[in-house]
C-alpha cells in the first residue's frame, strides 16, 4: 500500500567532506504481517516494506531487507561518510509494488 | 465440577503466559541461522546489540546494532542480520553496509511476539561471523506477528 504521507528524513544542517553523519528515516506504513485475520477469519495478506536502499549520487551506501518483525512505520537510522557535495537518494519498496523515492541534497560546507 | 474446570482453566492460563524457557529456539530460527552461517562458526561478542531488558508492549521495541570497524577495503563489516528466536518469522532484518557507510551501525524498531532471545549475526569482509544475543522480557506480545 502506497505511503499515506511522505517519509520523514533528518540529516545534519551542514556537513563536512569526510564526516560520518547519521541519517534518520521514518516511513509511514502499517507493515501488515500476513499473520493476522479479519473479523470473518480470512487472513489479511502480507504487505510490508521489504526493501530500503540509500545511495549517494548513484553509489550504494546502505540497504536493508526487512521482514514482518520490523515494527509498523519503519524507523531506520544509518550512517554516511560524506564523500563531498551531492545528494542522497532513499528508496522504500513494499509488497504491493509501491515504491517511494526521496532525494536529500547535503549542505556541504 | 465447576471448581475443577476453573482450576484447570487457571492452570492453562498460567502455562501459556509463563516466560519462555531460556535458550528456547524455533525450528525456523535454527534453519535461518544455518542458512546464514553455512559451515562457519561465529565468534561470540564484537557486536553491540542494544535492546531494553523488558518491554510492556512488543509492538515497538527499539533496537540498536553496531560493530566497531574502520570500514576500509581491508577491514569492514558487510552486513548485520537480526534474528528472533520465537517470533513466527525468525528473520527480522538484514542491514548491508558499504565503505561509504563509514560506520557499521544502525538503529530501528522491531516486534517481539513474546519473551525471547534476540540474536544478531555480523558478516565481516574476511568471511567470518560474529554473534551477539540479548534476552528481552515482553509483557504484551507484538500484535499479529
Amino acid at each position: 500500500m502506497a505511503m499515506k504521507k511522505p517519509p520523514r528524513i533528518k540529516v545534519p544542517h551542514s556537513v563536512r567532506t569526510g564526516e560520518v553523519i547519521e541519517v534518520k528515516t521514518l516511513a509511514t506504513h502499517m507493515m501488515e504481517t500476513g499473520n493476522r485475520k479479519d473479523a470473518e477469519g480470512n487472513v489479511i495478506p502480507r504487505d510490508i516494506i521489504h526493501n530500503f536502499t540509500a545511495a549517494f549520487d548513484g553509489t550504494p551506501v546502505f540497504s536493508a531487507e526487512l521482514g514482518p518483525g520490523i515494527a509498523a512505520n519503519p524507523y531506520i537510522a544509518f550512517y554516511l561518510k560524506v564523500p563531498g557535495p551531492g545528494a542522497l537518494t532513499l528508496t522504500w519498496r513494499d509488497d504491493s509494488g509501491a515504491t517511494t523515492v526521496e532525494r536529500v541534497e547535503l549542505n556541504v560546507v | 465440577m465447576l471448581g475443577a474446570g476453573a482450576l484447570s482453566l487457571a492452570a492453562g492460563l498460567i502455562e501459556t503466559t509463563a516466560p519462555a524457557h531460556a535458550g528456547e529456539r524455533s525450528a525456523q530460527y535454527n534453519a535461518a541461522l544455518r542458512a546464514l552461517l553455512g559451515a562457519a562458526t561465529p565468534r561470540d561478542g564484537g557486536i553491540e546489540l542494544d535492546l531494553p531488558d523488558a518491554v510492556e508492549n512488543g509492538d515497538y521495541v527499539p533496537v540498536a546494532l553496531a560493530v566497531p570497524s574502520p570500514m576500509t577495503a581491508q577491514d569492514h563489516v558487510k552486513a548485520i542480520h537480526l534474528l528472533s528466536t520465537l517470533n513466527p518469522r525468525a528473520h527480522v532484518a538484514t542491514f548491508r553496509f558499504t565503505l561509504l557507510s563509514g560506520e557499521a551501525r544502525v538503529t530501528s524498531r522491531m516486534r517481539l511476539a513474546k519473551t525471547q532471545d534476540v540474536v544478531a549475526i555480523a558478516e565481516l569482509g574476511d568471511g567470518t561471523f560474529l554473534k551477539a544475543l540479548r534476552r528481552v522480557d515482553v509483557k504484551i506480545g507484538g500484535c499479529g506477528i
